[in-house]
């Protein structure tokens, strides 16, 4: 099958300006892809530069050489060089990321933070809602935490308001940072059960996932990333 | 049709410079804002931010470079070109302004319901029974109370203040606000409601907003896009997130390492 997400010789390097410009390699020579229905896990030891090349597939960190090509409908965009506003049309239309933690903003009900990518992308909002409600209910999110801003809520508990929100539009990729890691078993059996559901359906995942069950439940390809280690 | 509105910019700032005889305002701003897109200027005060709002938005002309603006008619104009009267009919009707100071925004002698009612008058309403529900239904979307529609502001708190200039610059559905430090004066709860608030407001609007702020908090939670200014330059300009998680400059690292933690 084509590749949907494809990562060429990408670099990424922290010049840390106000440490006398220290420079602090993070991966080098970046090299994968991943096809529609395919899950790819990073794979490697804390500091490896996973987290980062996921939030370079995002946009969130520049990369310093490489390209990172988002093929959909014929045509490929390259995030390493788009525009910030090709970059926002992607996170709206094909672009899902579930950080490693929720950033909660003050005072927003947990179930509009949920909501609020359908919002954006033009869903009426009571539709919006109730995909939000099916979410968090398979989430075992109880309905009175709802309306609650989530920044009260336990580890667990905005871990999966998170997921939630990453879940709820279709999105071609979709970018998960340690999705299961504060979570019980039941629930991260749940969290298998709608990646597993994603895929099928033709989703590109990328995940970051230390739990070994999951990970073996969930991945077609493993990727060490010790293999892109830049040299100091 | 949408689509194609979509895809052209809504301003265009083009080698923008002011200098107050020897000394510098801002030097070479250039940017395009697209409807629906909200940009962040942020920078300490001296950076040049406030010269750069003025100037896009037309109280302020530029020593060099220009603004160009798409109306609603479809025509990119020069704003250098335009009448003062062609001027004036832009702010009333397509665009807002969002002073850090509520006084300097509202008529404080006038009922709340006035003051919104006032900019719907001046687009050409005149049916006073519909410009009243209009008014009330305004007030109730930035969380003010109907019963004190036909208070002044002067009898106001801060926060309720800035909230009532919000509304009367949205009720005529500008394309583009302009805000000069819309959280500056305000105590840290009301903030947040605030900030809340006008996110809520410009995603379901659309608006195109430039947000003038030294709060890097702010940027964050409002803005697509971030620019950061220094002594009048343009230090960095980028996606928000990328610019907060991953700055380039130094003189960003340090901003950005200056916030304390949530």
């Amino acid at each position: 099958m084509s590749a949907v997400l494809e990562l060429h010789a990408v670099s990424k390097t922290f010049t840390m300006h106000l440490r006398g410009g220290i420079r602090l390699p993070i991966v080098a020579g970046v090299e994968f892809a991943v096809a529609a229905g395919e899950c790819a896990v990073l794979a490697g030891p804390s500091g490896a530069g996973k987290s980062s090349i996921l939030k370079m597939i995002f946009g969130t960190y520049r990369c310093d050489a490489g390209s990172i090509l988002v093929r959909r409908d014929g045509s490929a965009i390259d995030v390493a060089s788009a525009e910030p506003r090709e970059i926002l049309r992607l996170r709206r239309d094909a672009l899902g990321y579930v950080s490693q933690f929720l950033r909660a903003v003050p005072r927003v009900a947990a179930i509009d933070v949920v909501a609020e990518p359908l919002v954006i992308a033009g869903i009426p909002r009571a539709h919006a809602h109730e995909r939000a409600a099916e979410l968090l209910t398979r989430l075992n999110i109880p309905e009175r935490l709802w309306p609650l801003p989530p920044a009260t809520f336990s580890g667990g508990e905005q871990q999966r308001v998170n997921i939630a929100r990453g879940f709820l539009c279709d999105l071609p990729i979709l970018l998960l940072d340690e999705p299961t890691a504060s979570l019980d078993a039941g629930n991260r059996a749940v969290v298998v059960d709608l990646v597993t559901a994603r895929k099928r359906r033709g989703t590109a995942v990328v995940a970051i996932v230390h739990d070994e069950d999951a990970r073996a439940s969930i991945a077609d390809t493993v990727i060490d990333v010790m293999r892109f280690a830049a040299a100091a | 049709m949408m689509q194609q509105d979509a895809d052209r910019p809504l301003l265009v700032a083009e080698g923008l410079s002011k200098w107050y005889g020897g000394r510098l305002g801002c030097r070479d701003v250039s940017f395009a804002i697209y409807p629906g897109e909200v940009m962040a200027v942020v920078g300490e005060s001296g950076s040049g931010k406030s010269t750069l709002l003025q100037m896009l938005s037309c109280q302020l002309d530029p020593s060099n470079g220009r603004v160009l603006y798409r109306t609603r008619d479809g025509a990119t104009r020069d704003l250098a070109t335009l009448g003062e009267a062609e001027r004036r009919f832009l702010f009333r009707t397509d665009w807002g302004y969002v002073h850090q100071d509520p006084a300097a925004g509202l008529r404080m002698t006038v009922s709340a319901g006035a003051n919104v009612g006032e900019r719907l008058m001046a687009v050409g309403w005149r049916h006073y029974g519909h410009i009243r529900r209009t008014a009330g239904d305004w007030l109730g979307r930035v969380e003010i109370d109907d019963s004190r529609i036909d208070e002044a502001p002067a009898s106001y708190s801060g926060g309720m203040r800035q909230r009532l200039q919000i509304a009367r610059n949205l009720v005529t559905r500008p394309r583009l606000v302009f805000m000069d430090e819309p959280t500056g004066g305000l105590d840290v709860s009301v903030q947040a409601r605030l900030l809340d608030l006008l996110r809520g407001l410009v995603a379901e609007l659309s608006l195109a907003a430039i947000i003038v702020t030294h709060d890097l908090a702010v940027a964050r939670l409002l803005s697509h896009r971030t620019m950061v200014m220094k002594g009048g330059d343009v230090i960095e300009i980028g996606l928000t997130d990328q610019v907060l998680e991953d700055p380039r400059e130094a003189y960003t690292q340090l901003l950005v390492s200056s916030i304390l933690p949530p």
